[in-house]
């Protein structure tokens, strides 16, 4: 079809006589093409020795060199040490027990190491050692070996050596002026005295102690009755009715750790197990797991705390609260009172008035999680201190400052005005692991090393003393604060001999090798004891609480990110919520009702991806713009959620700096802001790994059951098993088989068993599978696309109705697929999660069914079944069809979409030097194409297996172990040999609340799940 | 690195018989120049200051206690002994080796200079030595050092031995081609003479009808072409199959190593045993190249190799000269006896590679199943160079475990399974894959 459309080429075209439109009429190109400069000289080019048949031998045999060299193997040297260290065999992995405390989370760690290299951390379970690592701590592995780690000390942002550095801060500390050492809280009491020397020393100097996530109020509440700075160690497990008033004590609430003790009153045995109330705002894991949770704003949390402490001390009731939640708070109170010592209160409001009140109910109640628990050490930062401190460190008091292990540019609210501050201070040291937001702005910024490289030791509670010792030697010329303070104090000794010495008031009957093989001395513990006050005053003063603005906003702390020291980690990034299962972002949490007045919504997209909408929040004058947002089942109405640790930019790889700085509204160190949110234009992309939210009446997927019904009704009740019809007869399922079944009764076959009832959701087995078996991160975009690759997930289902009983019920009563109670709408019904659900956490990675799906379509066979009960994946086999996948009813294996190592768009730990460094060299890394999924840790029980025939022994009870079960510090997750009568698995195996997921499939799974108990 | 392929030539064949025939040879000379020297020795004794002394017996009393620190010719932990007779007085060697820290305390000047330069070390006292022992020892010691037989001299013969092995080789062949020249000849010569004869005898030959060609009666017979062609296709193929069944398998793998490391000398003639220098074959899943410090336990004494080591291939001087990279790797000077701290690890070319995808655990073979290091990896003993001696293919390892019992006796792991498996099965002894062993997952995670 011809046109007489004419295309314009430029604007000149307008001009009737321009020039330039003549030459291109002739030319083709504007600017003549240089052949004349390149092939004009004929000269240079006739007496040119290498002619054009010259030129083409030289192609052809350069190609042909090129491609003959190609086909020659590659030679690969092997390299021996010149001196080998005694204790090290290659190929062997050592065990090095240590201590973690890096200002926020603390553990007692073994570290396990392959040629000299630590590869992963395991929980230390000698006697003593007390404090298991969450998902953090696990991934601290890899913060090691990051390689955006400041790697040398620097003056003025150039590179200098200690020597430099040393006399830099000498200098500047003899000019005189008030010197500030400014730090995270010290546990360490030879650090401590290390700083008391140094503020000897320098008369006039101070030692201020800054938690990012303040405790402040509590640590102020404990110090006016018991008249030192610490936080109780409640002890969950001996308390029958547990009461938490906004404190997510299974989270980070205090410093976490709590969940050992509080899953062992979990699981119903002799018919009893302890009761959990939850009054709170965000939903939290312990929200998630509390038998009953009552959605609140902070300000009726106060009012409700004060209520509860005047019926339990028998005082009158002055609140404000509305009648329905008054009633509910006073059945509480009752409950508490009726179960007297064996109840406990514990609250997370940022009110010392609150934390007074609770500490006076325990005593009224002389409860016995509470009194002669130990005291924790591990926060002491002071609110006031520190904004004395910023006051006169902005009003130019200051002359000196050295800081360690704290960021405070990043984590302040107005971190400009300290870094503005800073500027101007002739002497300002940062010792830091990475040349963080506050590094960047002070003189010196000196490397520190990690824990894994350094000294030291913590006294995590009161009484207990842990030793950290480094297990590798430090990867960049890094040096430890204590061994800058002690240059600086004048010694000549090692921080090492320091800490030795200093050490042998702490090691009590014990001797210094056995404490470092140990990792931890356990001397007198001191509990909480004695003790007393007025709590009226107190009570009466939450009581009277208003709320700050429109909305409250909770700023909390989630489970992969904790205060964002780790936030270059991509295994944290990677680690999907346990709540709303989002990866890479922080977000605003807004409850239903309240999403819907202000026009907010999340929506899944055309390509599966969760779309959520756009807010600005606005604290004290202080703007937000453009903060994602999350309808959050459970939120309470009226308040908002978000999470700090994110925003980081400073030292962060571009594809790490994900989501906003909520420190910033961290006013005055309080948790609880007056906040007002409104609507913004645009959709902010989710990775979330889960869109389905509820379990549709699908009561066999989770099942549940009440206290009640467990205690009075037989098993086949609350643990029915599902029938099909086998000659017209009801028949169960595990009688009916299209398989013949192999003899299963001969050495080892291994099981799994996951009791519902003690998962927490707190993602410590993701984070420890990740490090075992070099499961790669897959980045926000891959997420997005449900490319996930973790081999360990943990599901997360509301439900749609009250309760997941409910659920169910709805789901019976369906009767056609119209009306009221049609089926048609009713499902549609039950994917919206209820405005307070019921919550329950389900892990789950391959069930190593004994009748695999995935088997029987691999047309290569390349998943095959052991007779151990593994479900073997041979990498090297596979072609990638992923027919296994789509047979899988559990959607549990993974597919290689790309090479994730070694490949630029994919710049994570794989793709680095360092990184690899942390890689387990007994396990495959995986190429692209390949099917993958959980190995149950094969290589791990080989091991076991394999040193047990080494020694000649038989295995040892409960010596088996995969890497989530050794993780898994509430004992959820028990991996053994069911063959072996003595180990646990034999026992949970056959306990009445066994039962399998999707049981009715006939897949026959080694993994099996305990049916979840509510004390309702 | 040129990978060492497997093409045994005619010449490489010669080339080696060639040298088998040398190797023998000087060999044997060495062992008959020997006993020559040693019935030189007593002739000379006589002439040694001492005189009295029995050098056979103070050779053996050298062996048993002098030569863990001490050499004839050479500085190790202490001076090199040779001639020592001549430099001290036979009463001063008697104090010296009955008690030289005495003496040294004593301040005898010569006890301490001597102290002083062998870099403060307390020599053993041998109080047990009797005068007379002293006195034999001394006697061996100051024998002259004997004339190496395979000095340049004494090389010739050999040598020539071997190229007259060689021409008459050459010879035999020669006279074997006349021969059958001759022959051939001689066939030729009596055609020509039987058909003179027949033609005068009038004896016409039969005139052969001309036929078709052979190659055209071949391609005008379809079914021949078709067989034919069905044939080179399925041997085509199956050489084609052949062919790619070696590609990545490195068997006979023998790359050049930085150090010229001689299995056959340490495994074979000074029979040490694997697992003391490959320990970690006993714990882990590699058994490790071992790390320098311990070729130095027995290397800080050996410097140098003795004479009857050398072969017409690598003469003593070259393998001196590999000890000597050793020492240079490890930092060790061999004069000063010291540790110098420069060192260079050696950068051994890995022989046997298995896939990443595949785990093979040493400890499992060697300690469990007590399996021979030799099953695996071949006479090793007898490898000048180290080699890749098996395929290490996967149908390699299967097959093994399919036909291998598994040790079991003794082992307390093993007693259940035993039990139960040998029940089911009904056999009394279990294979490897009767255990499992042939599971993928068994080495492939």
């Amino acid at each position: 079809m011809s046109s007489n459309k004419k295309y314009w080429k430029s604007v000149e075209e307008l001009n009737e006589n321009s020039s330039i439109v003549e030459t291109l009429k002739s030319n083709e190109f504007v600017e003549s093409i240089p052949v004349e400069e390149f092939l004009g000289d004929k000269e240079a080019l006739a007496s040119s020795s290498t002619s054009r048949r010259d030129f083409l031998k030289y192609v052809g045999f350069s190609t042909a060199a090129a491609s003959l060299a190609a086909c020659e193997g590659p030679v690969h040297k092997s390299i021996p040490y010149v001196v080998q260290p005694e204790q090290i065999v290659p190929g062997v992995w050592d065990m090095y027990a240590t201590t973690y405390f890096d200002g926020f989370d603390f553990a007692n760690l073994l570290i396990k190491t392959r040629e000299g290299r630590p590869i992963k951390i395991e929980n230390n379970k000698i006697a003593g050692a007390r404090f298991p690592a969450n998902a953090r701590v696990h991934a601290s592995i890899l913060s090691m070996y990051d390689s955006m780690r400041l790697k040398q000390p620097k003056i003025g942002g150039k590179d200098a050596s200690w020597d430099e550095v040393n006399s830099a801060i000498k200098a500047g500390l003899a000019k005189g002026g008030k010197t500030v050492v400014l730090t995270g809280t010290i546990a360490s009491p030879t650090t401590q005295k290390l700083i008391n020397e140094f503020l000897a020393q320098h008369p006039g100097a101070e030692h201020i102690q800054y938690d990012a996530v303040s405790s402040s109020s509590a640590l102020d509440a404990f110090e006016q009755v018991y008249a030192e700075r610490g936080l109780v160690d409640y002890d969950f497990g001996k308390a029958d009715l547990i009461v938490s008033v906004g404190a997510d004590f299974l989270g980070d609430w205090q410093g976490g750790g709590y969940d050992q003790g509080y899953v062992g009153g979990r699981i119903p045995s002799k018919g009893k197990m302890s009761r959990h109330i939850q009054f709170e705002a965000n939903m939290t894991l312990s929200g998630s797991n509390a038998d009953r949770r009552i959605p609140m704003t902070p300000t009726q949390q106060k009012q409700a705390l004060a209520l509860i402490h005047n019926i339990v001390t028998g005082a009158g009731d002055a609140t404000s609260l509305d009648a329905k939640l008054k009633a509910e708070v006073v059945k509480v109170a009752q409950q508490i009172k009726q179960a007297g010592s064996r109840a406990v209160v514990v609250s997370g409001i940022d009110s010392k008035d609150a934390q007074l009140v609770v500490l006076g109910i325990n005593q009224a109640l002389a409860s016995q999680a509470f009194v002669g628990a130990p005291i924790r050490q591990i926060r002491k930062g002071s609110d006031a201190k520190m904004q004395t401190f910023l006051s006169d460190l902005t009003s130019g008091k200051i002359a000196s400052l050295i800081m360690s292990g704290v960021n405070p540019v990043y984590t302040l609210p107005d971190g400009k005005a300290f870094a503005d501050a800073v500027k101007k201070l002739p002497l300002s040291v940062s010792f830091t692991v990475r040349e963080d937001e506050t590094a960047q702005v002070a003189k010196i910024a000196a490397a520190a090393p990690s824990f894994l490289e350094s000294w030291g030791d913590v006294e995590i509670t009161k009484g207990t003393y842990s030793l950290t010792q480094p297990t590798i030697r430090p990867l960049f010329n890094t040096r430890q604060f204590e061994e800058a303070l002690l240059a600086l104090n004048g010694s000549q000794s090692s921080y090492y001999d320091y800490l030795r010495a200093n050490s042998a008031a702490y090691l009590v009957g014990s001797s210094w090798n056995k404490a470092v093989h140990d990792g931890v001395v356990v001397n007198a513990i001191q509990g909480v004891s004695g003790g007393a006050g007025s709590f009226g005053s107190s009570a009466s003063a939450l009581a009277a609480a208003k709320p700050a603005g429109k909305f409250e906003l909770t700023l909390y702390t989630k489970t992969g990110m904790g205060d964002g020291q780790q936030a270059n980690n991509p295994w944290l990034q990677e680690f999907p919520d346990p709540i709303t299962r989002v990866s890479w972002d922080n977000y605003v949490t807004v409850s239903k009702a309240d999403a819907e007045k202000l026009g907010l919504e999340n929506k899944i997209v055309a390509n599966g991806g969760l779309n959520g909408s756009y807010a600005t929040i606005t604290v004290g004058g202080k703007k937000m713009e453009n903060v994602p947002v999350i309808v959050q089942p459970g939120q309470a109405v009226g308040t908002i959620g978000m999470a700090v640790g994110y925003g980081r930019k400073a030292a962060m790889q571009k594809e790490m700096q994900v989501g906003l700085n909520a420190y910033s509204f961290y006013n005055a160190f309080n948790s609880v802001q007056g906040a007002d949110i409104v609507a913004e234009s645009g959709e902010h992309e989710f990775a979330c790994v889960q869109s389905q939210k509820t379990l549709m009446g699908r009561g066999d997927i989770i099942k549940e059951t009440t206290l009640d019904i467990f205690n009075k009704e037989e098993a086949k009740v609350w643990n029915p098993m599902p029938v099909v019809s086998l000659d017209h007869k009801e028949t169960p399922v595990t009688k009916v088989d299209l398989w013949e079944s192999f003899d299963r009764s001969t050495g080892h076959h291994f099981n799994m068993s996951i009791d519902l009832n003690a998962c927490t959701g707190c993602g410590a087995c993701v984070i420890a599978c990740h490090a075992e078996n070099n499961v790669p991160v897959v980045g926000k975009s891959e997420v997005r696309r449900s490319r996930d690759m973790h081999w360990l997930r943990i599901d997360r289902y509301y439900s749609s109705e009250e309760s997941f009983a409910k659920d169910d019920e709805k789901k019976e009563n369906f009767d056609g697929l119209f009306g009221d109670n049609g089926s048609l709408g009713g499902f549609g019904q039950m994917e919206e999660p209820a405005d307070n659900p019921q919550v329950a956490f389900q892990p789950v990675m391959c069930q190593h069914c004994n009748h695999a799906p995935c088997e029987t379509v691999c047309p290569v066979a390349a998943t095959s079944h052991s007779r151990q009960g593994h479900n073997h994946m041979a990498y090297n086999r596979c072609v990638g069809t992923r027919y296994c996948a789509n047979n899988c009813p559990y959607k549990v294996r993974r597919f290689n979409w790309f090479l994730y190592n070694n490949n630029e768009e994919f710049p994570f730990h794989m793709n680095d030097d360092l990184g690899r460094m942390v890689l387990n060299p007994d396990v495959n890394v995986r190429s692209r194409g390949v099917m993958e999924k959980c190995s149950f840790c094969v290589q791990m029980t080989q091991a076991t297996i394999l040193n047990a025939k080494r020694e000649g022994r038989p295995v040892d009870v409960n010596e088996f172990e995969t890497a989530c079960s050794a993780a898994c510090s509430s004992g959820s997750i028990v991996f053994g040999d069911v063959n072996h009568a003595e180990d646990d698995i034999a026992r949970l195996a056959a306990d009445d609340r066994m039962y399998h997921l999707l049981e009715h499939v006939g897949t026959k799974p080694n993994v099996f799940y305990h049916v979840k108990v509510r004390n309702t | 690195m040129k990978k060492v392929g497997n093409h045994n030539s005619i010449l490489k064949t010669l080339f080696l018989s060639l040298a088998l025939i040398l190797t023998s040879s000087s060999v044997v000379l060495g062992q008959d120049a020997a006993p020559a020297a040693a019935t030189a020795a007593p002739a000379e004794a006589a002439a040694a200051p001492a005189g009295a002394g029995d050098p056979v017996n103070g050779k053996a009393l050298f062996n048993t206690n002098c030569a863990a620190c001490h050499k004839m010719d050479a500085k190790s932990t202490g001076p090199a002994l040779r001639g020592v007779g001549d430099k001290h007085s036979m009463t001063w060697l008697y104090d010296w080796i009955h008690n030289s820290s005495a003496m040294i305390k004593a301040g005898d000047p010569v006890a301490v200079k001597l102290f002083e330069e062998n870099n403060r070390q307390v020599m053993t006292p041998f109080p047990q030595l009797s005068n007379k022992d002293i006195d034999d020892i001394i006697a061996y010691t100051s024998q002259p050092k004997a004339e190496t037989p395979s000095a340049a001299g004494t090389v010739g013969p050999p040598g020539t031995a071997g190229v007259d092995s060689g021409i008459s080789n050459n010879v035999i062949l020669g006279a074997l081609v006349v021969v059958l020249l001759i022959l051939v000849a001689a066939l030729v010569m009596a055609n020509r003479v039987l058909t003179k004869i027949a033609a005068k005898n009038g004896i016409e030959p039969a005139v052969r009808e001309k036929t078709l060609p052979i190659w055209v009666a071949f391609a005008r017979n379809q079914f021949l072409v078709l067989v034919t062609s069905i044939f080179l296709l399925l041997a085509a193929g199956y050489f084609f199959y052949g062919w790619t069944m070696q590609v990545g398998v490195d068997q006979e793998y023998e790359p050049i190593q930085p150090i010229h490391y001689s299995h056959r000398i340490h495994a074979g003639s000074n029979g040490i045993d694997c697992k003391y220098c490959h320990s970690a074959a006993r714990t882990s899943k590699n058994a490790g190249i071992p790390s320098l410090n311990v070729c130095m336990n027995c290397h800080k004494n050996i410097a140098e190799v003795s004479d009857k080591t050398a072969t017409a291939e690598h003469s003593k001087a070259f393998y001196d000269g590999e000890i000597q990279k050793l020492y240079d790797a490890v930092g060790w000077d061999k004069t000063a006896q010291k540790y110098t701290g420069k060192t260079r690890p050696v950068k051994w070319v890995r022989i046997h590679n298995l896939p990443d995808f595949v785990y093979f655990n040493h400890s499992q073979h060697v300690t469990v199943a007590g399996i021979e290091c030799q099953t695996c990896h071949g006479p090793v003993q007898t490898f000048e160079l180290m080699k890749q001696f098996s395929p290490l293919t996967m149908g390699w390892c299967v097959n093994c475990h399919r036909e291998t019992n598994v040790k079991m006796e003794g082992n307390e792991y093993y007693t259940k399974i035993h039990e139960q498996l040998a029940k089911k099965y009904g056999v009394d002894k279990l294979t490897a894959a009767q255990m499992g062993g042939l599971e993928c997952g068994k080495c492939h995670y």
